[in-house]
């Protein structure tokens, strides 16, 4: 990540908080952050999860602060890199919790991750409103876990909607029934394709060519020279990023003939469509927001101007409205977490991305599933509950 | 098997201090409670690892393999066995896993073990993957009720177990036998020393060790999944640590444990950018400054003090 | 035959790879852990080098290589060369060489991370189609394998026809003996180092026209390395291509015939396999 614009927000939250300590002596609110800098996450971590903080944290403080109790008062960020390492991970949280005294903590990146710091969250009564946490256990999690919150959805969700999207355009006749699905032999990447199998032959397609590669794998042109052997209509792939980019790159060559292309995590990532430019053109992939929505686009401005790089399609936008709900519940009921949990399970918060409420399970069901990229721009083309899907099209060769 | 004074003084020592270390989850239960977690899983990592790598030279980074197989044996049997059996098949799978590896590699020379252990983590994680995709089995949920103290007294406890165990073998044959091979292989073989017995021998206790570590660290990450429970980064973690200590003496690793995770805390907290650079620079203190370690570094105190003395 | 091409064209990759390692373990007799990080640097400055200069990393190399040789140079004089003065023995160099270049290997990502964070970088170059025996390739992969032929070729006829070759060829067979007949071991195995290390650099700039990179993915890069040119008998290039040419072919055939999946464990099979029945590699000497 560029460390300019971290300077300026350095500053400017020096300026400000000094500005801040001279006019009203008000104490700050400390808000802890551990995600990964370093390790196999932080690519991810760095495009989707970081920038959405520091943005909020700048906006925030550039307003004042948050009103508590009638008096204004700053943020105070506290960041911890956990290198990708749930041990790193529990150690900051407690750090965080016991050391630094933080106020609230936002919830760490990554399935994994989240869940090592779950014990801890419900421990010391944090709240945590996770992002990248995608599972289907979210029942039992937040009966053992009752601070834990999920806002992107279930992995059947994801999976399901897949099919759904491939199913129409199937039964409009624009392709046949023929599925080519291969996975990263990652938690992720297995779930979701333990998922979709069942899904896929419930609806009448009849998987033609399917395997699993370990993450990290340098070479992928077998696994696309087999897939193209069998001859299918589509091609999914539950990949990560680095997997992402290179089947991607490996179809191109290939001129992989299929009318619908899908790769499931950093598709909707900002480098994927600057380095595939048009023969980006059609390719589906995880997530998704309805870019043309107000909210949306001045967030993205915003974020670039703040932190010189774009907002992801998908988890970013997720990121920042999970912060923009943590504000207003402790403007709502101030600074006392059991409080703020509580206020997190009845209310319903205005986001960036729509209404946004916690059900039963703590899990917000209205969260975005599909997305494609059309005209430069990944938009969303499937959801739960969100509106602004564009309807999908086809994926027309590799120019 | 007779017990110098020297030897009972040592052991009660030893006992008292395990005492008093057991005492600590009942004055913090937080932050110095996790601290503690942490410094004693090192130190049986460590230890155990110096028991083999220190006589033998022999750098093992096979740690963290061990260690994510032991998480895995949690992962998968925490609804089905008690805790304590899973600790124990653990140590009996960790054990049988280093035999395996040793065989194969410890009659070549020591830079071929250092490869192949720096690949094993990665290796078992993909031999791990690959079974769980053809079972279309995903993350391990280890949800159980032992808390952060009930860890820590496990921890204290392995690491009882690791000083006794070293404490023993340096006084039995095989711990001779070892450090004939360390001064020099040759002169061990030529003195009738099965050698690459006495080393697979050797190798399973860090094997075991490790492996039960993991075993008893996995309800605290609450989620097995294979990229976080075969970090590599542990191994090289544990070698810095044995190495800084000195892995010349059975306490050497615990005197580089400790400073090490303090320094690690303090840059994870006040650089969080810089903890990769932290540790690059640990191995270069190391090798160019301390290559004995700090009880290296004791030694050669002692030595100029008791020369001058003499003189 | 496709199965066999792709193969040969991921060997090619791997020799690259695996050659500069080769030197700088062979001659100077230093296991460089760090030669992973020198591999991404040289790929971080071939894409800088594309995004921001539009500079083509085919000419991108003749910039990386003069960079990464005083880089490499200047690593083996500074800091190991102590390291070869003070050790007693072969295996004390190792031990040590291997300590120290693991700590260079944390700085080099520490660094790299610093400065262009843990984000990934890819960029496309020549990503179109090449038609080979009726089977397709992509462009930057046939490329990348021509110019690993070209660069160990060079190589070999350096090492095998002129003098300055015969000598390092001499050291990395029996130091002690090479002092003897008048050959300046210390200088030769800077050279070789850096050699070494501008090669992995270029290398690095040419993988990084078709995988995809981040600051941390160097030490996958030094485990391969590593085992190619063990399996292919320190010292000796023609056993570094061959090793490498298998391995990439031994992968392939895995991934497309049995599962992706397991060709890690494929290459350790093949590493432990041939160790057990040829300790000394494929082309390597016995020790005496």
């Amino acid at each position: 990540m560029n460390r300019r614009p971290f300077m300026k927000l350095v500053s400017a939250l020096a300026i400000a908080s000094a500005l801040a300590a001279t006019a009203a002596s008000a104490e700050n609110i400390r808000i802890g952050a551990v995600a990964p800098k370093t390790g196999p996450l932080a690519g991810g971590a760095t495009v989707t999860q970081w920038p959405s903080i520091y943005l909020w944290v700048d906006q925030v403080n550039a307003a004042g602060g948050l009103t508590v109790d009638g008096e204004k008062m700053m943020i105070e960020l506290i960041e911890y890199d956990d290198q990708t390492n749930p041990g790193e991970t529990i150690k900051a949280v407690q750090r965080l919790a016991t050391q630094d005294d933080a106020h609230f903590i936002i919830a760490p990146y990554g399935t994994g991750l989240n869940l090592a710091a779950a014990p801890l969250f419900d421990r010391y009564g944090y709240p945590q409103i996770a992002v990248s946490a995608i599972t289907d256990q979210q029942a039992d999690l937040s009966a053992k876990f009752p601070n834990m919150f999920f806002t992107l959805g279930t992995t059947t969700a994801l999976a399901a909607d897949v099919v759904n999207v491939l199913s129409d355009m199937r039964d409009a006749g624009q392709m046949g029934d023929k599925v080519a699905m291969v996975n990263v032999a990652d938690a992720f990447g297995i779930e979701l394709a333990t998922a979709a199998k069942p899904l896929f032959e419930e609806a009448g397609f009849s998987i033609v060519y399917e395997t699993s590669y370990p993450l990290g794998t340098q070479d992928l042109s077998p696994v696309i020279k087999g897939a193209a052997a069998a001859e299918p209509d589509a091609f999914v792939a539950w990949s990560y990023p680095p997997d992402t980019f290179a089947l991607t790159e490996q179809a191109m060559i290939e001129n992989l003939d299929v009318k619908a292309f899908y790769t499931a995590v950093a598709t909707p990532f900002p480098g994927y469509g600057a380095r595939f430019g048009a023969a980006a053109e059609g390719v589906l992939g995880a997530g998704g927001v309805n870019p043309e929505s107000p909210a949306f686009m001045e967030y993205a401005a915003a974020h670039e101007a703040v932190t010189d790089s774009k907002p992801d399609y998908w988890a970013s936008a997720t990121t920042y409205a999970s912060l923009e709900i943590l504000a207003q519940s402790i403007e709502a009921v101030g600074l006392d977490r059991a409080a703020v949990t509580a206020h997190l399970k009845e209310s319903t918060f205005e986001t960036i991305l729509g209404p946004i409420s916690f059900d039963e399970n703590n899990s917000n069901a209205d969260f975005w599933t599909v997305g494609q990229w059309q005209g430069g721009v990944f938009r969303g083309v499937a959801s739960r509950g969100r509106d602004g899907t564009v309807p999908v099209i086809l994926k027309d060769g590799w120019k | 098997m007779s017990l110098t004074g020297t030897d009972v003084r040592n052991l009660c020592l030893a006992a008292f201090a395990f005492a008093i270390c057991a005492l600590l989850p009942f004055g913090d239960n937080g932050y110095w409670l996790g601290l503690g977690v942490t410094i004693a899983m090192f130190t049986t990592l460590a230890t155990s690892w110096a028991l083999f790598s220190g006589p033998t030279h022999y750098i093992s980074l096979a740690t963290a393999a061990f260690f994510g197989v032991g998480t895995y044996v949690t992962g998968l049997g925490i609804d089905i066995l008690p805790f304590w059996s899973l600790v124990g098949l653990a140590g009996l799978i960790g054990a049988v896993l280093a035999a395996l590896v040793g065989l194969a590699t410890l009659r070549l020379s020591g830079v071929y073990f250092v490869i192949f252990t720096l690949g094993l983590a990665e290796l078992v994680r993909q031999v791990i993957t690959w079974v769980q995709n053809n079972t279309g089995q995903k993350g391990l949920y280890v949800l159980t009720d032992l808390d952060e103290a009930g860890i820590y007294w496990w921890l204290l406890g392995l690491a009882g177990v690791v000083f006794l165990a070293g404490w023993l073998i340096g006084r039995s044959r095989l711990g001779f036998a070892l450090r004939i091979i360390g001064d020099d292989e040759t002169v061990a073989a030529h003195s009738g020393i099965n050698t690459a017995r006495a080393k697979v021998l050797l190798f399973m206790v860090p094997g075991a060790v490790a492996a039960m570590t993991g075993a008893v660290l996995a309800p605290r990450y609450v989620y097995i999944e294979p990229s976080l429970a075969f970090a590599p980064i542990l191994s090289f973690q544990v070698v810095i640590m044995a190495l800084l200590g000195g892995a010349s003496r059975l306490w050497g690793p615990l005197v580089g444990v400790i400073p090490f995770t303090f320094l690690l805390e303090a840059v994870s907290s006040n650089f969080p950018n810089q903890t990769t650079l932290v540790i690059g620079i640990a191995f270069l203190v190391i090798v160019y400054l301390l290559p004995n370690g700090f009880v290296g570094l004791l030694d050669q105190i002692l030595h100029r003090v008791n020369t001058r003395e003499a003189s | 035959m496709d199965i066999l091409i792709t193969g040969i064209l991921l060997g090619g990759t791997y020799a690259l790879i695996a050659m500069g390692l080769n030197l700088q373990y062979g001659v100077a007799r230093i296991m460089n852990l760090a030669n992973g990080e020198i591999l991404v640097a040289g790929g971080y400055f071939a894409f800088i080098a594309y995004t921001a200069a539009q500079l083509s990393p085919i000419l991108t190399i003749f910039l990386v290589a003069p960079v990464a040789f005083v880089l490499n140079w200047l690593i083996y004089r500074v800091m190991l060369q102590p390291l070869v003065n003070r050790a007693k023995n072969r295996g004390q160099l190792e031990t040590d060489s291997i300590l120290s270049t693991f700590g260079l290997s944390f700085i080099g990502v520490g660094l790299m991370l610093s400065f262009f964070g843990g984000d990934y970088f890819s960029y496309s170059f020549m990503a179109v189609p090449v038609e080979l025996l009726g089977n397709t390739y992509g462009a930057n992969r046939v490329l990348s394998f021509v110019m690993a032929v070209l660069i160990c070729g060079a190589l070999y006829i350096w090492l095998n026809r002129s003098r300055s070759g015969l000598s390092i060829r001499a050291i990395a067979t029996a130091p002690a003996s090479a002092r003897l007949v008048g050959i300046d071991v210390k200088n030769l195995s800077a050279l070789a180092f850096a050699l070494g290390g501008a090669v992995t650099a270029v290398g690095g700039a040419l993988i990084s026209t078709y995988l995809t990179l981040d600051a941390s993915t160097g030490v996958v890069f030094t485990l391969k390395a590593l085992i190619i040119v063990i399996m292919g008998g320190v010292g000796d290039v023609r056993g570094t291509i061959i090793a490498a040419l298998l391995l990439g072919i031994l992968e392939t055939v895995v991934a497309s015939l049995l599962d992706p999946g397991l060709t890690l464990a494929a290459a350790y099979v093949m590493f432990l396999g041939i160790l057990l029945f040829r300790p000394q590699g494929l082309f390597g000497k016995k020790p005496t």
